[in-house]
């Protein structure tokens, strides 16, 4: 199916089922234990050896050697390949860094050898007994230092933000020059780990030249093709499952080196193998989000109105990587006649940067949000009508392109109200609760909306059950669910009467689970597989298909009415995908929301405490309000984090993230997040899809951390540009408490 | 994880004399620490001798008019004890403050002391670190060191102890019982029982080889308004950035030791004296001669204000 005008009426609309805050469908499987993640995938193959990853002990430089001879007589070891002896093997479609081959190491914990023993424990006691002989070379490692290298850069997020190394629109030089009021700051945001729950897992099987992965992995087509080409195999000769994803946001849209691994450990042993990267290899051996300088310069006319905005971000990646797209909403947030974003990349010999959750948006709204708030201050405006001032709703840089739909004033009008704004004072510092400094932040949420063609295929029987397969994945955002009430719907059957099966390369390709763009095109691709089996069931019934209602299990035309079952003799199955067309370039397709946030600073310690966090957020029509919550409040979290807490920290001499556990890399914890509130506007946006939903998955996070770091100078007087922000950047300026 | 073999003694002694004579064994009780380090190669072991099953979990008046708390009464079963409760409410405090609900159901009193350092540089054996392997050097002196020691350490080592029911134990001026293989038994007072690294940091402790805690006891009750105030990056489950353990009298006199700060509980007996005079007077004597790094200077203020917090709290 074609999408590409503005979707009509359509069997969706009737919202009996889709809409609805419906249960997780898996949510038993997963609440006893019985949905199993890849590293649990026991009985899908017997005789599962364990593989164990050594990663790299240096940053960079070369391996001279590598001596396994002890190791390989170590009880239970099976196989063991190191990076000496086998070639450097092709990147997947999406990395940047080498996962496995050859005998240069590009970043600290590179895969250089994997042990395959009969247990975990023989393994990784093995891997401790290679010795490896390196010739560690100088590296850069520092992006402070680095970034006066940085070089201009084109950059795309693959996930909906990027931009020109330097887009311009009007002259945004003269026009600072000449505004009556200007700010102009430098903000820094911290190196981020995904920090999943459930680590990059694979249990891999050959069948003579056929290899399975059983993974975790949030893009089955992207995965398919790299495993392919990583292999050197036909596509035909892999099979990628993976039907139950413990979080992802970002870090496993690629594949990493627990599939490689797995799949040459397999090889090597002539067994079935299964690798769980350890924790410290999430940090320095997989992906990040990478650190940012950024710097925003706003000029405006004394009652708020911009006349110039300039944003500009520098990050560092390895060779061949790409920049952080920060500066992305920038260019679509806010009106003003003279614009300017930039960005630029500093080479590093860091681990690779990659996509996290709303990579561009979340740090750059980190740093936008907050020089909004300075700005508004400066100009004597409230920060809520200063954004609803400057609201826009065309592309500022070409101003003949809608946005489809677009209530940011609404979400900032509707939030202001029903967090109590009027009550905010705004002279910072100035009120307290017993040993609480107490202070109220806002920033607005911006995230671009991308649609991705999306396939499926629906099978009815002849017991009136809908069978849906996609090979879309479920990275814990209620993805069977939604498409179960997807079909539901268009089928007129109960929750119970659909089956969803997920996450294998053997059934029709999808949009895959990325950049927010899962949720809206699976469920268009079923949209699509479900109005052609509705045709077919039509057709096989004798009437015609316009005519025919389906509801209660039944098809109804006129005042004949079948079980939908009947119409399944022997089987129906069709397929079909949804791919759409020109609508997301005709118009601009974004998501919007406001955040607020209440935060205590202790009078004596600095010491940061969230007390109340509100998200209002316009994303098109909410398929399943619970689990879209859910998606919101997991982003809100995610975005205290990233304000209070959350930071790779870089041992600039030697070259790698040395907090790589979950001890030193400290994310909320329940006693850190108070009570969230989440309201979703009643909006339907017919131009994104026949679903006429947006995704939220990534808009929760977009803006959360600037309204915690407003909430913060409003509590404090202080602003902190440099995050986390944690107590030792700003306790120093902290008022005398005696 | 490397192999090792494993036996139950039937009375400390025995334990004390198995760990004595067999080459690199160790104690494990909880094993809330060891096992984390036993699997990543921190800690390699060939014998473990565990003292599980030797009892010593009892809390007992003293004499003295004190208690005497087992070595392997469990965190939880200590802090949740009433008499705990209500005279060494300081002790209770920092046992709450430290870790999770699970890991206190585990961790014994014993073992708590004995945890090791969390400095970054000592949990990846691909980096030096002098602590785990004696010669190699400091990676953390011109490293990440935000969470590590301001006072105390050496050019060897700037790890801290990570613990909070020492700095309790430390204020309360504690002594650590032992036994040895001989089955002679002694008492180490807190103040003598973590030892700074000097150029020996792999010793965190002033234990001889095989020589088994069998009790912490605790002095007659000091009164007075007891605090445990623990500073961290996030509310719950972090180790502490800065901690201080406080008793105050309602006449302004008092105690105060610091946790997070050095590679033992840092009390200064001299600098307690300036309590009266506020936080900043007892900060500036009790952390005269301190080193801080660049990173983590900011700990000498934070003891500060966080000494004035609790000197506040005490007052409320």
């Amino acid at each position: 199916m074609k999408f590409d005008t503005p979707a009509g009426q359509n069997p969706i609309d009737r919202l009996k089922v889709v809409g609805q805050p419906t249960d997780r469908i898996d949510g038993k499987y997963k609440t006893t234990g019985t949905a199993p993640y890849a590293y649990e995938r026991h009985d899908v193959t017997p005789s599962q050896a364990y593989g164990y990853v050594l990663g790299a002990g240096i940053a960079k430089g070369g391996i001279r050697g590598m001596d396994t001879s002890i190791a390989r007589t170590a009880p239970g070891v099976l196989a063991i390949v190191t990076t000496l002896e086998t070639p450097r093997m092709e990147r997947g479609t999406m990395n940047t860094a080498y996962l496995f081959g050859g005998d240069q190491v590009q970043h600290y914990h590179q895969a250089i050898a994997v042990v395959v023993a009969e247990t975990f424990e023989q393994a990784r006691a093995a891997s401790f007994l290679i010795t490896v002989d390196y010739t560690p070379e100088t590296g850069k490692f520092d992006l402070a230092a680095e970034a006066k290298s940085a070089k201009p850069v084109k950059g795309d997020s693959g996930e909906g933000s990027g931009g020109n190394g330097e887009e311009r629109v009007g002259d945004f030089e003269g026009a600072f020059a000449k505004a009556q009021v200007t700010f102009d700051e430098i903000y820094a945001t911290a190196d981020e780990s995904h920090a999943m729950m459930e680590p990059h897992a694979t249990v891999a099987a050959w069948e003579g030249d056929k290899v399975t992965l059983w993974t975790s992995n949030q893009m089955i087509t992207w995965a398919h093709e790299s495993m392919a080409k990583i292999l050197g195999i036909p596509k035909a000769n892999v099979r990628i499952d993976s039907p139950y994803v413990g979080g992802g946001f970002g870090g496993k849209l690629f594949v990493r080196a627990d599939a490689v691994l797995a799949a040459l450990g397999a090889k090597a042993a002539g067994r079935p193998v299964k690798v769980a990267l350890t924790r410290p290899l999430i940090a320095n051996n997989t992906t990040h989000r990478p650190a940012t300088i950024q710097r925003v310069r706003i000029g405006a006319t004394k009652d708020g109105t911009i006349t110039a905005i300039a944003h500009e971000s520098t990050s560092g990646n390895l060779p061949d990587g790409d920049p952080e797209t920060a500066v992305s909403q920038t260019k679509l947030l806010y009106a003003g006649a003279n614009r300017l974003t930039a960005m630029k990349l500093a080479l590093l010999d860091l681990p690779e940067g990659n996509a996290m959750r709303a990579p561009g948006e979340a740090p750059g709204l980190m740093v936008l949000e907050v020089a909004m708030d300075e700005m508004a201050e400066k100009l004597g405006i409230d920060p809520v009508e200063f954004r609803v001032r400057n609201d826009t709703q065309v592309d500022p840089h070409a101003p003949d392109r809608r946005f489809s739909h677009r209530d940011l004033v609404g979400c900032l009008k509707l939030g202001a109200d029903r967090f109590g704004w009027a009550k905010r004072n705004a002279k910072p510092g100035s009120l307290r609760d017993g040993q609480w400094l107490v202070g109220v932040g806002v920033a607005s949420a911006f995230r671009n909306n991308m649609v991705m063609k999306s396939g499926a295929r629906v099978r009815l029987d002849e017991q009136g059950t809908v069978t849906v397969e996609t090979d879309m994945t479920d990275i814990g955002t209620g993805t069977y669910t939604i498409i179960a009430q997807t079909a539901a719907e268009m089928m007129g059957v109960p929750l119970d009467k659909v089956v969803v099966r997920l996450g294998d390369s053997d059934f029709p390709a999808s949009a895959g689970s990325g950049g927010q763009w899962g949720a809206n095109s699976s469920t268009s691709g079923v949209y699509a597989a479900c109005v052609k089996l509705r045709e077919a069931v039509a057709q096989r019934l004798g009437i015609n298909s316009a005519d025919a209602v389906f509801e209660d299990g039944q098809v109804r035309s006129g005042n004949r009415g079948v079980p939908l079952g009947e119409a399944a003799q022997g089987g129906l199955t069709v397929e079909d995908t949804i791919e759409f067309g020109e609508l997301s370039k005709t118009y601009q397709q974004s998501t919007f929301g406001a955040h607020f946030v209440e935060v205590g600073v202790d009078v004596h310690t600095a010491e940061i405490r969230v007390r109340r966090m509100l998200a209002v957020c316009a994303a098109g029509r909410i398929l399943n309000p619970k689990s879209a919550r859910s998606q919101v409040i997991g982003g809100m979290t995610m975005g205290v984090g990233a304000a209070l807490m959350e930071e790779l920290a870089v041992d600039t001499k030697r070259g790698f993230f040395a907090n790589h556990d979950l001890a030193g890399y400290e994310v909320p914890v329940h006693a850190d997040i108070p009570h969230q509130d989440v309201i979703f506007l009643d909006e339907v946006d017919p131009i994104s899809s026949p679903m006429k939903a947006k995704g939220v998955g990534e808009l929760g996070i977009c803006g959360v951390s600037a309204a915690v770091a407003n909430a913060v100078y409003n509590a404090t007087g202080i602003r902190v540009r440099e995050y986390p922000l944690t107590l030792d950047k700003f306790l120093d300026r902290m008022p005398d408490a005696a | 994880m490397k192999s090792f073999t494993y036996e139950r003694p039937s009375s400390p002694s025995e334990a004390a004399a198995a760990v004595a004579r067999t080459p690199n064994a160790k104690f494990i009780a909880g094993g809330t620490n060891l096992l984390d380090l036993m699997k990543l190669q921190i800690e390699t072991p060939a014998h473990l001798v565990d003292v599980n099953g030797l009892g010593l979990d009892t809390i007992e008046p003293t004499p003295e008019g004190g208690l005497r708390v087992g070595a392997l009464v469990r965190n939880t079963d200590l802090a949740a004890d009433a008499r705990v409760r209500k005279d060494y409410a300081v002790l209770s405090r920092a046992l709450l403050a430290g870790a999770s609900g699970q890991l206190r159901n585990k961790a014994t009193t014993a073992g708590n002391l004995l945890q090791r350092t969390r400095c970054p540089y000592f949990y990846d054996t691909a980096q030096a670190c002098n602590k785990r392997q004696p010669g190699s050097g400091c990676s953390a002196l011109d490293g990440v060191s935000r969470q590590l020691a301001v006072i105390g350490g050496s050019e060897a080592c700037i790890a801290t102890h990570p613990g909070d029911m020492a700095v309790a134990m430390r204020l309360l001026d504690a002594n650590v019982e032992t036994v040895d293989a001989k089955g002679s038994s002694r008492k180490i007072p807190m103040a003598e029982f973590h030892r700074l690294p000097g150029d020996r940091p792999e010793i965190d402790t002033t234990l001889k080889a095989g020589e088994l805690i069998t009790a912490v006891t605790l002095p007659k009750p000091l009164g007075g308004t007891h605090v445990y105030r623990k500073v961290r990056d996030r509310a719950s489950y972090a180790y502490a950035l800065v901690s201080v353990a406080a008793v105050l009298q309602p006449d302004g006199t008092g105690r105060a030791a610091f946790g997070g700060v050095s590679h033992k509980p840092w009390r200064v007996e001299a600098a307690e004296g300036d309590l009266p005079r506020g936080a900043k007077a007892v900060t500036d004597k009790a952390f005269a001669g301190a080193k801080p790094t660049h990173q983590n200077a900011y700990k000498l203020k934070l003891a500060e204000r966080t000494l004035m917090a609790a000197i506040h709290e005490a007052r409320a």
